[in-house]
């Protein structure tokens, strides 16, 4: 049982840094800035989607996997909310 | 081992490379940006050398609030000030000198350590259980050294006050300008949903500091950030300079500590002593006052001074 939880942390936690690194390219390569930022929230949301994922099952209680769960969740509400404001302030200079 | 050792390398080069990095860059914003990120690093750091308490500090006030204060300044600095101008060489090479000794001191004492490294640690963990505190960091902060804590919530009063004597003269008083004409739909919805949250958990950090990694410290700039936001999204405005609420919520957390520490010369024989038994009550009022001076005092640095044109 534990094998298997450990896989599946493996699994899922590597996964979250294959978007990580992803988003990490396209942050650096993509030509644009609504480009990079796609590539930036896309990285936060499931990059550590899949990374909290992979640790709940290492988590010592609930309350524990409730936490780390709730950091996912703040972390999209904030991350989506700058995604906005980024992509607010380049549309006004797009058109002056 | 080999793996931490790894990581460890890794963010030292990366935090080196930053901190080169930030002082090279010609844009001021992105120095800022990086300045940030560096806190970030930074707090990594501290907690490989399971210093959490410190790392959490640094994460809050350190990067968080040292960064969006140094983002404000930048808004609100104008053409000709000096934040935007390149300083002169001398002031620079200064600056080289005295960063560079302090960097040469500290690199010295870890490669030449003492061959007994001078410590109070066991007397400190000894006493432990008299201060009613569990964890060790607080009660070196509230009751070995709250004198040297008095002071450092006093520097940032100072700080405030140092920033609210920018104000112009004709603005004396009038409230700080913080929300922009039209606030943005998305911020007003964070504002919204994410303040009572993080009013909950600014609480707790201040709470389970007594026994855990947390504090007065952490949970005041949490709280101060989710008042930023509500000044930020105009859900409420920044109060004026004049109010007697906002001067009585920047006193209260040192009036408090003062009361304390007199009356430890009349209880318990010494300045900031605490009567047996007491210290656990005590320590928790002081916290419970700092807490609300010290968000007070972050909220209204970030909220800067009213400017040109704003009217009591």
């Amino acid at each position: 049982m534990s094998l298997l939880a450990d896989l599946f942390t493996v699994a899922a936690v590597t996964l979250g840094l294959v978007f990580f690194v992803a988003g990490t390219v396209g942050i650096i390569r993509f030509p644009d800035s609504l480009s990079r930022l796609h590539a930036l929230t896309k990285a936060d949301n499931l990059g550590l989607g899949f990374i909290v994922l992979g640790l709940l099952p290492q988590c010592a209680g609930v309350f524990d996997a409730l936490k780390l769960v709730f950091i996912w969740l703040l972390v999209q509400f904030a991350g989506a909310t700058g995604a906005q404001l980024v992509a607010r302030v380049l549309r006004r200079e797009e058109r002056p | 081992m080999t793996e931490t050792a790894f990581f460890d390398a890794l963010l030292v080069v990366t935090m080196i490379g930053l901190a080169i990095w930030m002082i090279v860059v010609r844009d001021v914003f992105a120095a800022i940006v990086g300045f940030m990120a560096f806190g970030l690093l930074l707090s990594l750091g501290w907690l490989r050398i399971e210093a959490p308490d410190v790392g959490l500090t640094e994460i809050a006030v350190g990067g968080g609030a040292t960064g969006v204060m140094l983002l404000r300044a930048r808004g609100l600095a104008r053409a000709g000030d000096a934040m935007n101008s390149v300083p002169s060489v001398p002031f620079r090479i200064l600056v080289g000198v005295l960063a560079g000794a302090v960097a040469l001191f500290l690199g010295a004492l870890v490669v030449f350590p003492p061959a007994v490294a001078p410590t109070l640690a066991p007397l400190a963990a000894e006493h432990l259980a008299s201060t009613g505190v569990g964890n060790p960091i607080t009660a070196v902060l509230m009751a070995y050294r709250a004198f040297d804590t008095f002071l450092e919530t006093v520097v940032v009063l100072l700080a405030l006050i140092g920033v609210w004597s920018l104000t112009p003269d004709g603005a004396w008083g009038a409230r700080p300008r913080v929300a922009s004409a039209d606030v943005p739909a998305p911020l007003l919805l964070l504002a919204q949903w994410l303040v009572p949250l993080g009013i909950v958990i600014g609480i707790y950090i201040t709470w389970v500091g007594a026994d855990e990694p947390g504090g007065k410290f952490q949970g005041a700039t949490i709280l101060a950030a989710m008042w930023m936001l509500v000044m930020m999204a105009g859900l409420r405005p920044a109060p004026a300079l004049s109010s007697r609420r906002l001067r009585i919520a920047l006193v209260v957390g040192p009036a408090i500590f003062i009361a304390i520490g007199v009356s430890g010369f009349h209880f318990a024989g010494a300045f900031l002593a605490y009567p047996d038994g007491l210290a656990k009550p005590l320590i928790l009022a002081i916290e419970a006052g700092l807490l609300i001076s010290i968000a007070a005092m972050l909220g209204m640095l970030l909220a800067g001074p009213p400017l040109e044109g704003d009217r009591p």
